[in-house]
């Protein structure tokens, strides 16, 4: 059987596929199916050929087979050093492969495949710092994902996540309607402990553009108040755009560039149609380094830069407390020790290495701050990054994965972690799940918050 | 047969190295592709070149970033043969005498005692470097008959060098074999995993500019790696 039901090469495109594919619990048809699928060699090479080029050809080329890879990757560690961890390795032995054999590769090699480019990595880019020659094997098996998403090979889940962002522009059934009135009812709920508060929608010209994402519109919308409540505070004249608010893109997880195209320009398009100055995306580190990092790229933007300036929550929280728009109570800073997670998609991809450490130096009472180690840009990922999180058929390897960030977080001492970053946070919160440290996590919103010196206007009336 | 290695030979493996690898470096950077590679490369050609200067010094630099020195061992050997194995070939007394006669110019040469040096620490180098592909798991399931070929093809005018130098046997076998192991060298470079020797810095430069301009370059952040 070439084209299965659920399994297949053609990406969801309405949501009653959606709809049918997420009927297939945890993906038992799915992957049924995808033992039976076809390799389609010719449209493998031909792509190929014309996406793969001397980038790519040279990583793949002149890689010494030297191993000073291996040490760099987390998962290499945390699996007693099994060679077949190595990141030269398992690159060579994949797309490596495949270009070798011109596409000429079976079933069972695109399943083998598939495991690896999302199971044995998470496009966390350490590696690269790490190779002599500068082969940044992350990119690499970020663009096997793309070869395989082509092919059908890809993880339910990544599947869905794709098809969500097709279909709603959003990695969440969350409709733009659901969005604004989710937001506006949070308001409301905390309006009488801050007064004033509001949510200002489709506003232009405003200074600040805020985008979240869609999990929060569904899991954890008291996140979208605190946002409202911390812009409130410092004064900020801020919108959130009803079209074009999700930050995310699983598209990228899943290697769907066709999907990560349509899903950033909808946010680029509220840019251009409400002006503001800055778009500030919330507490995530994927949804960053895919609105503002990738996606201009896939946007086809020359200058590799959204439309309007763009900027991580922290890099705003950092300027807010540094100018003084936010005021903290020192007496009410974190006593206790804490650490800090950095995420690889905005840390190692996107610089911002010293903005949380401006932060803690604000909220946290000096001497209670403990680095991990490796740290900054080389911190090691979370353990459940690229959308190791996600997936329920790798979830053995990625629960192994998590032990090198719980025991980095142990010999820290920390009680409490700091992870302005969703995969981050759900990573830590799955690892304490799962071995039980006694550790706490927190976005840095409510942190801040619960130690704001809150502007007179916005008391409530005794 | 002298005559027809350093003649012909000479100028045969000599040209195609020169000219392939310049080449491959102009195809390398013809390339390059902003979209696919996700680097606006000529948005920012500043940035870019200071990245990529970065990424190359720094790691021509011994134990000049975090990757050499987690790897203390790996960084020695591997410095102690790339030293000798840049330095010897190009500065030896006896190469310049042949290269000035041959084109008329000559470079700057060093010491025959410091020549003998390297090139024993490059033949020492390169066992150990062969050791650790034998005796470390990570490195051996990689290693091919391909990755000892790439190996041999380096060393060898190494070893025929020093055979012909101390006149082991035969001094004219030996400088025959040394030539030829030379201009084997010489026509590999351009087509096979030698091609490191200037793809290296194409693609140190290539993630240097990604580093220099995508990945936080812009911001000011300047990765020491």
């Amino acid at each position: 059987m070439p084209e299965g039901i659920f399994c297949n090469k053609k990406p969801v495109e309405t949501e009653e596929e959606l709809t049918a594919l997420l009927g297939d619990t945890s993906g038992t048809q799915y992957y049924k199916e995808m033992k039976e699928l076809d390799v389609d060699s010719k449209l493998l090479w031909t792509t190929i050929q014309n996406t793969c080029k001397s980038r790519i050809r040279t990583w793949l080329e002149i890689c010494a087979h030297c191993g000073m890879c291996a040490d760099s990757c987390f998962l290499y560690l945390v699996n007693d050093r099994d060679p077949k961890q190595v990141p030269a390795y398992k690159i060579q032995s994949t797309l490596g492969e495949i270009v070798k054999r011109k596409g000429k590769v079976d079933n069972e090699f695109m399943r083998m495949a598939m495991e690896t480019a999302w199971a044995k990595c998470t496009c966390c880019n350490r590696c690269g710092m790490y190779c002599p020659h500068g082969i940044d094997m992350g990119i690499m098996f970020g663009y096997l994902r793309g070869l395989l998403y082509q092919q059908g090979f890809v993880p339910w889940e990544m599947k869905i996540g794709a098809g969500m962002h097709r279909v709603y522009r959003a990695q969440m059934d969350v409709s733009e309607e659901e969005f604004v009135e989710t937001f506006q009812w949070m308001v409301e709920e905390y309006e009488d402990d801050y007064v004033g508060l509001t949510v200002p929608v489709d506003v232009e010209n405003a200074d600040i553009m805020y985008t979240v994402n869609a999990r929060e519109v569904k899991h954890y919308p008291e996140d979208l108040a605190e946002a409202a409540i911390l812009f409130h505070a410092a004064g900020e004249n801020w919108t959130i755009p009803s079209k074009g608010w999700e930050l995310t893109s699983l598209a990228m997880f899943a290697g769907d560039w066709a999907a990560c195209k349509m899903q950033v320009e909808s946010v680029y398009e509220a840019m251009e149609r409400l002006k503001p100055k800055r778009m500030i995306g919330t507490e995530c580190g994927h949804a960053h380094r895919a609105t503002v990092v990738e996606g201009p790229y896939w946007a086809g933007r020359k200058d590799g830069r959204p439309p309007v300036e763009s900027i991580h929550y922290i890099e705003w929280l950092a300027e807010a407390l540094r100018e003084g728009k936010l005021k903290i109570d020192p007496s009410k800073r974190i006593k206790q020790p804490v650490t800090l997670q950095d995420s690889c998609n905005y840390v190692r991809n996107h610089g911002l290495r010293e903005t949380a450490r401006e932060i803690v130096s604000y909220i946290v009472e000096p001497g209670y701050f403990r680095d991990m180690s490796p740290r900054k840009e080389h911190n090691f990922c979370c353990g459940g990054g690229g959308g190791f999180n996600g997936i329920g058929l790798f979830r053995p390897q990625r629960n192994k994965g998590l032990i090198t960030k719980r025991d980095q977080i142990i010999a820290t001492g920390a009680e409490l972690v700091l992870a302005p970053c969703h995969n981050c946070w759900d990573a830590i919160r799955d690892l304490e799940e799962e071995y039980e440290i006694g550790i706490k996590w927190s976005f840095l919103k409510p942190l801040v918050i619960s130690m704001l010196e809150l502007p007179d206007h916005m008391k409530p009336e005794e | 047969m002298y005559e027809f290695i350093t003649g012909f030979m000479f100028w045969l493996s000599l040209g195609v190295c020169l000219a392939g690898m310049l080449i491959r470096t102009v195809l390398y950077f013809r390339g390059l592709a902003w979209n696919l590679d996700r680097v606006a490369y000529k948005a920012y050609p500043k940035d870019g070149f200071n990245g990529a200067m970065r990424s190359i010094y720094k790691w021509l630099l011994p134990f000049g970033t975090h990757g050499w020195r987690k790897q203390p061992f790996m960084t020695v050997i591997f410095f102690c043969f790339h030293i000798g194995a840049v330095i010897v070939p190009l500065f030896l007394v006896a190469h310049n005498l042949f290269l000035e006669k041959k084109t008329g110019l000559s470079l700057f040469t060093i010491n025959n005692s410091v020549a003998d040096f390297l090139t024993w620490l490059v033949v020492a180098s390169a066992i150990l470097i062969v050791l650790r592909r034998i005796a470390l798991p990570e490195v051996r399931i990689m290693t091919t008959w391909y990755d000892y070929l790439i190996i041999l093809i380096s060393v060898l005018p190494f070893i025929t060098g020093l055979m012909a130098r101390y006149e082991v046997g035969n001094y004219n076998f030996w400088l025959l074999a040394h030539i030829l192991s030379g201009e084997i060298l010489l026509l590999a470079i351009p087509f096979t995993k030698l091609s490191h020797v200037f793809l290296f810095f194409a693609s140190r430069a290539q993630l240097g500019m990604d580093y220099g301009i995508k990945r936080g370059g812009l911001k000011g952040t300047k990765m020491a790696w």
